[in-house]
This record gives structure tokens, sequence and C-alpha cells, in this order.
């Protein structure tokens, strides 16, 4: 997934060409108090584990944290340009920035430089008008909100599982048990998908972070 | 193959600034003709940082490749950035050289704006959106390493911009010998002692095993207030001493006769024709 590199004549190693992290599995779903967010830890560069034990789940405020998938380059620096933004509008209004104000700056950055950015991101967190909120913004800079959403390669292998498994009303427990079975399914299936599973909690009180150490994964479908 | 049009200073007033593409085409067509293009200098390379309990370790081999002719037996690839932070570079040698340079300047700029010492987090944000504005042109895989006011810190920068913070890595062609190295050996809290011999491990590891690396062991240690390097800290590849003497006395070949022998000055030319060799 290199940019720009097509024309060129290159044939430089494969972990200098190679763009970071391309395969994941990210999520994150709402519930009364606020929302729960899961990821994986893999960022990989062709078939070379990278990072191993990779934070995907990036602050961009107080109270408002996104899930990165795609390349890390990219999502880092989007990650980084909305922390600037949110940064200068809390000192301005001197208030908490919305969830729905930093989705929008997300799917203003994702959009407007669509061709060059390969990005996928969910945004969510909680503010003191709505709640708990979990926004995605899937590659070609669209934003919508969901009850919870999933992301990265390894989503993919989970669809069924999640429309399947998620029910309106959960609790903190339930929504963090959801997340981490689905994430571990993805990671079972999914060859770029690894690693850990890293688990946060956002409500009003701010985050609580869990990790799940990759000999403790949930086995629950092959009991 | 991509020029850099690197300051006004340099190319006028209204040259744009950046990176000109316009012979990407040209040269794409001439290597399609069978064209050999000129191949810039890369360090096929190990190198690696591990955090111990007083600050870090940073390690490189000395090989500078192009192609596949060794350029370089002992070249420096860990670079000074600020007193308390230092890079191991790989990738293009210039490239990894000027980027490393460009912060260190603008490192010194900080400090005597701020009357602080600068902080390895700064100079990671300079490197890595610097990195980012060139899409992954500027090839310099980085390791970054220092101490400041809040302990040791360690990254890993990779050419598109994206890094990673952890407590050991490695970079370059060697970088999955050296990964198995650390993977195996590392351990929370070590004393400097066993992380230099970690990283010496490691390192040697990349040189004997990947073609990319060789020569010898250079380390650095940055802990709080102090920086020690040692150029080399171990020779791995020593130039092995040649065993017999291969020149042969006078009179070894025996002359039978002098007899046949025509002094070139009793030559007489009759005919010569001038041979053109293409």
């Amino acid at each position: 997934m290199s940019l720009c590199q097509n024309d060129i004549a290159y044939d430089a190693p494969e972990w200098l060409t190679g763009e970071h992290m391309t395969g994941t599995t990210i999520m994150a779903v709402e519930f009364a108090d606020g929302v729960v967010f899961g990821a994986d830890s893999r960022t990989s560069t062709g078939t070379y584990v990278a990072n191993r034990v990779t934070d995907k789940l990036t602050q961009v405020s107080d109270k408002i944290y996104c899930c990165r998938s795609g390349s890390a380059a990219d999502t880092q620096a989007i990650a980084d340009y909305v922390k600037l933004y949110l940064d200068l509008q809390e000192n301005e209004t001197n208030e908490d920035p919305t969830v729905e104000v930093a989705s929008r700056v997300f799917q203003m950055l994702c959009y407007q430089n669509r061709d060059m950015l390969s990005a996928s991101i969910i945004c969510a967190g909680w503010d003191k008008n709505k709640g708990g909120q979990v926004y995605c913004l899937p590659l070609g800079g669209m934003c919508v909100r969901m009850p919870f959403a999933i992301g990265g390669s390894g989503s993919t292998y989970i669809y069924g599982h999640c429309d399947n498994t998620y029910k309106e009303g959960m609790t903190e427990e339930q929504c963090l048990k959801f997340v981490a079975d689905a994430v571990a399914l993805a990671m079972h299936r999914d060859g770029s998908s690894g690693g850990m599973i890293r688990l946060a909690v956002l409500t009003k009180d701010g985050c609580k972070r869990l990790n799940i150490p990759g000999n403790q994964l949930p086995t629950f479908w092959s009991k | 193959m991509v020029s850099l049009a690197v300051d006004n200073m340099l190319v006028g007033k209204d040259e744009p600034k950046g990176f000109l593409f316009e012979n990407c085409r040209r040269n794409a067509f001439m290597a399609k003709q069978g064209v050999t293009l000129p191949k810039a200098r890369s360090t096929g390379t190990t190198i690696v940082g591990v955090i111990f309990n007083e600050g870090v370790v940073l390690g490189a081999d000395t090989r500078a490749t192009g192609g596949s002719i060794v350029c370089d037996l002992n070249c420096e690839k860990i670079h000074y950035i600020a007193d308390n932070v230092y890079c191991c570079g790989a990738g293009t040698a210039a490239d990894t050289e000027f980027t490393t340079r460009m912060v260190s300047s603008k490192m010194e700029l900080l400090k005597l704006r701020t009357g602080r010492e600068g902080r390895v987090i700064s100079a990671l944000r300079m490197l890595k959106q610097y990195l980012f504005r060139y899409q992954g042109h500027v090839s310099a895989a980085l390791v970054l390493g220092g101490v400041d006011v809040t302990g040791p810190a360690l990254y890993t920068v990779y050419p598109h911009g994206s890094t990673d913070k952890l407590p050991y890595v490695t970079m370059g062609s060697g970088s999955l010998a050296a990964m198995s190295v650390f993977e195996d050996g590392y351990k929370v809290g070590m004393n400097e002692e066993e992380a230099k011999k970690l990283v010496r491990d490691a390192i040697r590891a990349g040189i004997v095993n990947d073609l990319g690396s060789g020569s010898n062991v250079d380390i650095t240690v940055i802990k709080q207030g102090s920086v020690q390097q040692f150029r080399p800290y171990e020779v791995i590849c020593k130039k092995s001493e040649r065993q017999g003497d291969y020149t042969f006395p006078a009179g070894t070949t025996a002359v039978k006769s002098s007899h046949d022998m025509v002094p070139f000055s009793a030559l007489r030319v009759t005919d010569e024709e001038v041979m053109e060799i293409s």
C-alpha cells in the first residue's frame, strides 16, 4: 500500500517501502454511561510484525478517543491534527469539545485528503450533550453515528457475530465481554490481527484502560 | 532520480520548495529501455536500542553498501541530535544524515529559545512530521533514543512518518535477526552492563546473519547527564591475516638462453595498421 511510488522503478527492501499497519481489528460500542473500545495490538509491514504491543486507541481530547486502522503514518498524523484542533477549540471556548465536533474534524481531514490517505477510523467518546457516542469513518471520508462500530481487516470476519450478539441497553460489563469476544474472534481468523486485546471504558468520569494478554484471550467458541 | 530543491537561497525566490517529480517518467522510460540507473548509497543496516534502569543504549553496525558493494567499512550510523538525544539511521545514507542533522540544529535552536534541555519527544515530532510531509520519499528509518526530564525514552520512526514507543527496538535489514535476540534476552530493569551486552549480541546477530550489515559494533550509552560512546565497542568482522607469502624471489623462473631475445631497438617497422578498439 505504498503511495506515489508506483511510477518509479524502485526495488528497495520491504521494510523500507512497506507502509505500516494495514491489518487491524478495532471496535467501539455505546452504552448508557459512555463507550467501550477494543483493538488488537499488531502492527505489520508486509509479513513482518513491526510492533506486537501497539496501542491503537489514541486519545484526542480528555474524553474522546479514536481507534486507528489503515496506514499507521496517516492515522497518526490525522490524530495529531485532530488533537491540535480540539485543543485550540477547548482553549477558545473553555469547554470540553463534543464527540460530534471531533468526528467532524476527522471527517474533514479524511474527506479533503481522501486521495492521499488510507485511513479508516472509529471516533468515540463521551460529552455532556449526548453522552456516549460512536462515529464510524470508513475509507472515503464518510461519517456516521452507530450504536456499535467495527473496523479494520479483521472486522470482516465478525460482522455476523456482532449483529447476532449485540443487544440494546447492555451494561458496561456486557459491553466489555461483547468487545473482547468479538476482537478475539477476529484475531483468531485474521492473520494481520493479533497480539493482545486493548480495551478502554470511557465515561463522564474519564477513561479506564484494560489489557488482555495474548495468552489469556477468550476462547469461548472452542469449548 | 528525485531531485530536491533545497532552499530558496540556492534555487532562487520563485522556485517551489520540495521534491520535483518531473524526471520520474523519463527515468522510468530510460530504465525500461535498459539504462541502468545509478543507485543511492544505502545503509543495509542493523540498528537497535534498548532501555535499561538508568537510561538508553543505542547500537549500530558500521557497514555502508551501494548495491552489492561495500562502500564504507566503518561508517558512523549513530547520529548526534542533542547532548541528551541520539539517533541511529537506516535507509538511504544521505537521507538519514541530513534529516538527523536538520533536526539536530532545530533542537539546538529550541534549547536556546526555551533555555531548557530539549526533550526526546520534540525530536520525534520534528522527525515524524518531516518524514510524513515527504510521504516516504525520504528513506530514513530511525531509532531515536535519549534521556530527558521525563526519564529515558526510545522510539522508532519509519520512512512514512509512523512512530512506535517500545522498551526495545530494532531497525534496518538486520532488524529481524536483532529482534530475535532481544525477544529472547530482554529483561525489565537491566543494568548498564547487561544492556550493553544484549545490544552487542543483537548487532552481532545482524552482522553475522544479514548481508547488508557488517564490520563493527558501535554503541552509545545515554544516561541522565552523561553520554558514553564506544566506537567501536567490538570488531566482529576482523580482516584475516595472510597466511603465506606469494612473492617469488628473482630467478625463480629459469632462463635457458638469452640468445633469442631481440632488443626492441633492433626491430624495423615495415608495415603498420591502426586497430580500432570499441
